[in-house]
């Protein structure tokens, strides 16, 4: 565990070393920047940021986190490198952890970017300190899953085009899909989709509220995907 | 030295199972680096390595040696842990590469084929990363850095970006990195492919150095390279071991073919004529160089046709300025074994 700082520096520094990164922050910030003007900024509105959490946030992480991560494992594999890594004293668990943090860490950097919507709007009203932080909480749960799955699918193969479609593909089916779909089914096919929709799960946070139940699910899928992405790697060495 | 090989040998080989290694073999084996036991690695229904066995003691440099696909790479990447044998086992430092696999990773630098490293990390900073993953204080990474940098001379090129460097400079770069732990064992597979013969030639003497310090496993499909630069050469074919010994003793189980080469100033055609007329003379190749005459005689059965070829041209007033043994390289050695070896290996599935 003690190279998992070591994995996760790398990681973070070879996103600012590429262009990638930039573009990710230039697409999300624009992104979110027209959700927060068009939606949240006009006369009248409320001081928060739930209209454009209502809805715009999750479908721009769904499109922007796949691409953050995309690079991860995949390229390792297509350039090679993963043998030297995987041949150095690190267990599939230190990398897993490491680039997970690191794709994290950037995430996080982009969530403080956010930060400047709630300071604009203070200067039109009081902000609820309490529903921004339980925002807050609802987009740091939400994008540690995210990078789990992408961080999964980049280990399923060396092409990252074909890492970020299929991670889009099951983020799409897991955020927007999967409660739609609920409807057309019954029993308990029913409750698994219901459960495995995260968009109902975000939406309480949204609405300010925090529960246990929604924390659980974030917390409990996210070690989930990072546990079947080391069962991946682990598997790897023995084709 | 036995409760170790008990424990490695009994979990993956059935009881009962005859050892294959002879008395002699196991002879200093309290000094091997590395051992391989009765490896095999399958891919599906491809075998890559079959039963391979052998051992390599401290120091030196031994050349792994074999045609492309012979399943070199594939017993590399075994003794690196990178992936796991399917039956058979293998130690390095006495470390069973399966089960201690971390105590095996620490004692070894490895350099994979090409070299691949991050192109977007600079030397130093790819130095230190890999410093820190193996372990190494900060003080120590930095004295390490020092020393490889100067030793791979990378001095001048410590701040650059991996991606703008040079072939030869990124496979100096992953030698760098390799020793830079100054590990017990030093793992290179084919570190001279796709270098300039200016960096070939400084790359084979760094390895030659190595080999004072570390005990190096150096693979390659160039027999001059081996030749030159090892102590000791393991020739793998087809995934098995098809020969191992010293470069020279290799050649000398060779060299006793009959073969010579004259240049001798005449006319052509009545001097090859003339040579192959006499009793000792099975083959005869001309080539033409300027007015002389380079000839390459097969004899039959070893016997030597020198004095008789003296002789002839004496008597028929033409000109000799060369004769002489053909000494048979490791080439020739390599062709045989490996043909041998295919052939066998077709006989086997006709059957």
């Amino acid at each position: 565990m003690q190279n998992v700082p070591t994995v996760m520096r790398r990681e973070l520094a070879a996103y600012f070393l590429s262009p990638i990164a930039y573009i990710v922050a230039a697409v999300f910030l624009l992104t979110a920047g027209l959700a927060f003007g068009l939606g949240t900024f006009r006369a009248g509105g409320e001081a928060s940021l739930r209209p454009m959490f209502d809805g715009w946030i999750m479908v721009i992480l769904v499109f922007v986190i796949p691409v953050l991560t995309m690079r991860l494992l995949a390229e390792e594999v297509r350039a090679g490198t993963i043998e030297m890594l995987m041949t150095a004293p690190v267990t599939e668990v230190d990398v897993v952890l490491g680039k997970f943090l690191g794709a994290y860490v950037y995430y996080l950097v982009l969530l403080v970017i956010m930060l400047v919507y709630p300071l604009i709007l203070s200067f039109f009203g009081p902000v609820d300190g309490g529903l921004l932080a339980c925002h807050y909480l609802g987009l740091l749960l939400l994008g540690a899953l995210y990078i789990s799955v992408g961080l999964f699918f980049s280990a399923c193969t060396p092409h990252q085009m074909i890492a970020v479609l299929l991670s889009l593909a099951v983020l799409v089916l897991m955020t927007f899909a999967s409660h739609a779909l609920a409807q057309k089914v019954t029993g308990a096919l029913r409750a698994l989709l219901q459960q495995l929709s995260i968009r109902a799960h975000f939406m309480d946070f949204v609405r300010g509220l925090v529960d246990l139940n929604h924390v659980v699910f974030f917390l409990t899928t996210t070690v989930f995907f990072l546990f079947l992405t080391v069962k991946w790697l682990e598997m790897r060495r023995w084709r | 030295m036995l409760v170790r090989f008990a424990a490695c040998y009994s979990p993956r080989v059935p009881a009962g199972t005859k050892p294959v290694f002879s008395n002699d073999q196991r002879h200093g084996q309290e000094n091997a680096m590395i051992e391989v036991r009765q490896l095999s690695k399958r891919f599906g229904a491809i075998v890559a390595v079959d039963q391979v066995s052998f051992a390599v003691d401290r120091g030196g440099v031994v050349g792994f040696l074999g045609p492309n696909g012979a399943g070199k790479t594939t017993t590399i990447r075994i003794l690196t842990c990178y992936h796991p044998a399917t039956s058979g086992w293998a130690t390095v430092g006495g470390h069973d590469v399966f089960t201690e696999s971390m105590a095996v990773r620490r004692r070894i630098g490895y350099l994979p084929e090409s070299a691949p490293l991050y192109p977007e990390m600079r030397v130093r900073e790819f130095l230190q990363f890999r410093g820190k993953l193996r372990g190494m204080a900060a003080a120590q990474r930095t004295k390490a850095i020092e020393r490889v940098a100067e030793r791979c001379w990378l001095t001048e090129f410590i701040g650059r970006p991996i991606g703008q460097l040079s072939k030869g400079m990124r496979q100096r770069v992953g030698l760098a990195d390799a020793i830079m732990h100054e590990p017990d064992v030093l793992i290179l597979d084919e570190p001279t492919i796709g270098l300039d013969p200016a960096q070939i030639r400084e790359t084979r003497k760094l390895i030659q150095q190595l080999g004072h310090d570390h005990t190096v496993l150096l693979s390659s499909h160039i027999l001059s390279e081996v030749e030159q630069v090892c102590t000791r050469a393991i020739i793998i074919a087809m995934g098995r071991i098809v020969a191992q010994g010293a470069p020279q003793e290799l050649r000398s189980q060779f060299s006793s073919t009959g073969r010579f080469s004259a240049e001798i100033k005449g006319p052509r055609a009545e001097v090859e004529k003339a040579i192959r007329a006499l009793p000792a003379v099975a083959k005869v190749s001309t080539q033409e160089a300027d007015v002389w005459l380079r000839l390459s005689i097969e004899t039959k059965d070893q016997q030597d046709p020198r004095e008789d070829v003296f002789r002839l041209v004496a008597s028929k007033g033409w000109s000799l300025r060369e004769i002489r043994v053909e000494g048979a390289t490791l080439e020739d050695f390599f062709v045989k074994v490996t043909a041998e070896q295919q052939q066998r290996l077709r006989g086997r599935q006709d059957r």
